[in-house]
């Protein structure tokens, strides 16, 4: 069971996108991070359990052509070996900061070269493997920056194909150190899953089509992949097979957010929270135990914080 | 985000618009006639074949309060006369519901079934006139055209466009209030019962599945909700039953609707994303807005008698005290186009400014709106300096010179 501890409140409302809540957490120094996008603005701030929020920080999407300030669609924290580097994505293009937000170290912009006028182009789905830092697009390709383990000199290794329609989110989990356990998860609006195995070159082990509706949200485990969809299902597929092993009837509406606690393991429904009249944009685990979560939603100026009892 | 949200945005708002000024007509007890013809002026305008055109190009959505001088526009192509206050009331009304009904779609692709719910119900208000229920039907067209086969996911991006457009605004609307649709502190209420949307299961069922896929074990969960399945899809044809009620007329019913100013924003963010948000008059939306309404072909009335006030209040003094009581961060700045067909190249406007020294632009009574003109400002030998830099932002215009610059031949000149 959980109950509701104190809220964060922000300085503007979460925007209505998808995986709209990224946390960082510091255990060294007893300290989580929280990020929200607001929409041309993202908020970064730093909470320690029992005091106020320590620090606060707005960013901005880099400036470009066009009619008005550009929309930030996700910004996200990816932990590497030797650093941690904050992601912000955006209708331009990708920046990447040092993890307080205070230093673009990179900035990657988006090429809409065969994009119809009637195509929206836009960067959306971040997550680390290894050294690596992969960036959904638009388009369904993946962007690969190999990351070095200090400074700005980061690379665009790679492209991957295996999307046609724009990517929602993408997953990643350590690798164990075998050959063919996969590592990553790309999932799209078509519902598409691709399963990748990382390396200096990035290989697609398997595909999980769709069935009609955009999959959101998406984490990997164990070598199982947790998808949540725009009908309200969640599913479990083994992701070297593409079995399905669950299917959830989990919501009444599109799943926006989905996240799994790495060190607990099975499928049960512990817990049911309703925040009263709040659409929900964005849930994490505050903590690997999966003791702590917290939520956005859409319209609210506070991170809505659950732990369990 | 999505460059196709502008005519869903403005095709709804201009639903709802047309609700509560047919709501307005009743109370006030226009004449039948006169209340037709309004509202026929207005759809008529609206949903004009060139206009349509300009509305239905893949294109960013402007700024809220660009988006009102539309609006102003429409509701002045008709004999009606609102005030700013009344002009403000009836934007305002508007914006919440569409939120509402934005936000209450089951399915982000039910955002078109409440479009269709709109133009269903114009089509109602306007029966008499088959010219303009030729012009809606072919709209409908377009619609079906562009938004029939975009996907789950397309819908999902305009949703969120939409959403992002109306961050932040919790206005209280009373009929709202009344309903239980809206809390005190202007967010809306979200039910967790009823039909799931179509295609959507009703959710507390887990089921597991062998290697093989057949499935070995199901087990059930108690759901926060209280729902059921959805009976059937709404129809996207021309004619049938949407099923959906969002967009359908809530102001049937004679009640008066005030809205309750949400008071200072507590969102310094949202101010600051205001501030930074472009200048109602960059040239980028003022040359969408120019577009817009240069497309926008209106009719003088034949005779200036026949044009008459409409009150969105109950009284006039409540009309005066809501200008004077509207918080400051909740304005909308009227921008006052006069914009005529104009030329090609860099649109130019009369936008009436706090006087420039000596040099104030006025429209002479001659020019009419079916005339082609371009309106060039002619500098004389009573300029100053200022005018240099408040013409700053209209490259084209800005003359290099401080003597007069001859007008091409045909425009006219203004003193």
């Amino acid at each position: 069971m959980f109950r509701r501890e104190r809220s964060i409140p922000l300085r503007g409302s979460a925007a209505a996108l998808c995986n709209n809540l990224s946390v960082l957490q510091l255990p060294v120094r007893n300290l989580t991070h929280f990020g929200v996008v607001h929409g041309p603005s993202a908020q970064l701030l730093s909470f320690a359990p029992e005091g106020l929020p320590l620090a606060q920080r707005q960013l901005h999407a880099k400036e470009g052509a066009g009619v008005s300030p550009p929309l930030i669609t996700q910004v996200h924290w990816c932990v590497l070996p030797f650093r941690v580097l904050l992601v912000l994505t955006s209708h331009r293009g990708i920046q990447m900061f040092e993890s307080d937000g205070s230093i673009m170290v990179y900035w990657h912009a988006l090429d809409s070269g065969d994009a119809s006028p009637v195509q929206a182009v836009f960067a959306r789905g971040i997550a680390a493997s290894g050294h690596f830092i992969c960036v959904g697009t638009w388009s369904g390709r993946v962007l690969v920056f190999d990351i070095p383990a200090k400074g700005p000199n980061i690379v665009l290794s790679e492209e991957l194909a295996g999307h046609q329609t724009p990517i929602t989110d993408i997953a990643t989990e350590p690798t164990q150190g075998q050959d063919c356990v996969a590592d990553m998860v790309t999932a799209d609006d078509s519902g598409l899953l691709c399963v990748w195995r990382s390396g200096p070159e990035f290989k697609l082990l398997t595909r999980i089509p769709g069935f009609g509706v955009p999959c959101p949200s998406v984490q990997l485990w164990q070598g199982t992949v947790a998808a949540g969809y725009g009908n309200g299902q969640v599913r479990l597929y083994e992701a070297s097979t593409g079995t399905l092993h669950v299917q959830i009837n989990a919501h009444a509406r599109a799943i926006c957010a989905l996240d799994l606690a790495p060190e607990v393991g099975k499928v049960e429904h512990c817990h049911g929270e309703c925040v009263p009249d709040t659409q929900v944009c964005g849930a994490r685990f505050c903590d690997p135990s999966g003791s702590s979560f917290a939520v956005t939603g859409y319209d609210l100026a506070e991170i809505l914080r659950f732990s369990s009892m | 985000m999505s460059v196709r949200t502008l005519p869903l945005l403005f095709l709804n708002l201009g639903g709802e618009m047309l609700y509560i000024l047919d709501q307005r007509l009743r109370a006030q007890n226009v004449p039948g006639d006169k209340a037709r013809k309004v509202l026929n002026d207005i759809v008529s305008t609206m949903f004009n074949r060139k206009f349509m055109e300009e509305l239905f190009k893949p294109q960013e959505l402007y700024s809220k309060k660009a988006l009102r001088t539309v609006y102003d526009r429409l509701a002045h192509a008709s004999i009606i006369r609102l005030n700013q206050a009344s002009m403000d009331k009836l934007y305002d009304l508007m914006t919440v519901a569409f939120k509402y009904q934005v936000l209450m779609c089951p399915r982000p692709k039910d955002v078109l079934l409440v479009t269709f719910n709109h133009l269903d119900a114009i089509k109602g208000l306007i029966r008499d006139s088959p010219a303009i229920l030729n012009q809606v039907d072919e709209t409908f067209q377009q619609l079906t055209e562009v938004y029939g086969g975009l996907s789950a996911g397309e819908f999902q991006l305009i949703r969120q466009t939409l959403l992002i457009f109306f961050q932040d605004l919790h206005i209280r609307v009373s009929i709202f209030l009344k309903d239980r649709v809206q809390n005190s502190n202007g967010r809306f209420v979200l039910p967790v019962s009823g039909p799931v949307p179509w295609g959507t299961e009703v959710p507390g069922l887990i089921r597991m599945f062998n290697s093989k896929g057949e499935e070995v074990k199901t087990v059930e969960f108690k759901h926060g909700g209280n729902y059921v399945a959805a009976p059937k899809e709404g129809s996207f044809e021309l004619y049938g039953d949407r099923v959906l009620k969002l967009g359908t007329n809530m102001y049937s019913v004679n009640r008066p609707v005030e809205t309750h100013m949400s008071g200072a924003s507590k969102n310094l963010a949202s101010q600051t994303q205001e501030s930074i948000a472009p200048n109602p008059l960059a040239k980028e939306e003022l040359n969408f807005l120019a577009r817009l309404l240069g497309g926008m072909e209106t009719k003088k009335p034949s005779d200036p008698e026949a044009r008459f006030r409409l009150n969105l209040f109950a009284t006039e003094e409540e009309e005066e005290q809501a200008a004077l009581t509207r918080p400051e961060e909740l304005s909308y700045e009227v921008i006052n186009i006069q914009a005529t067909q104009v030329c090609a190249g860099d649109y130019t406007s009369q936008i009436p400014l706090p006087t420039c020294n000596n040099l104030e632009l006025r429209r002479p009574p001659l020019l009419l709106s079916n005339q082609h003109v371009t309106i060039v400002p002619v500098l004389t030998n009573r300029t100053s300096r200022g005018v240099k830099s408040w013409l700053g932002s209209w490259g084209s215009l800005r003359s290099r010179t401080r003597r007069g610059r001859a007008p091409a031949r045909g425009t006219i000149c203004l003193p």
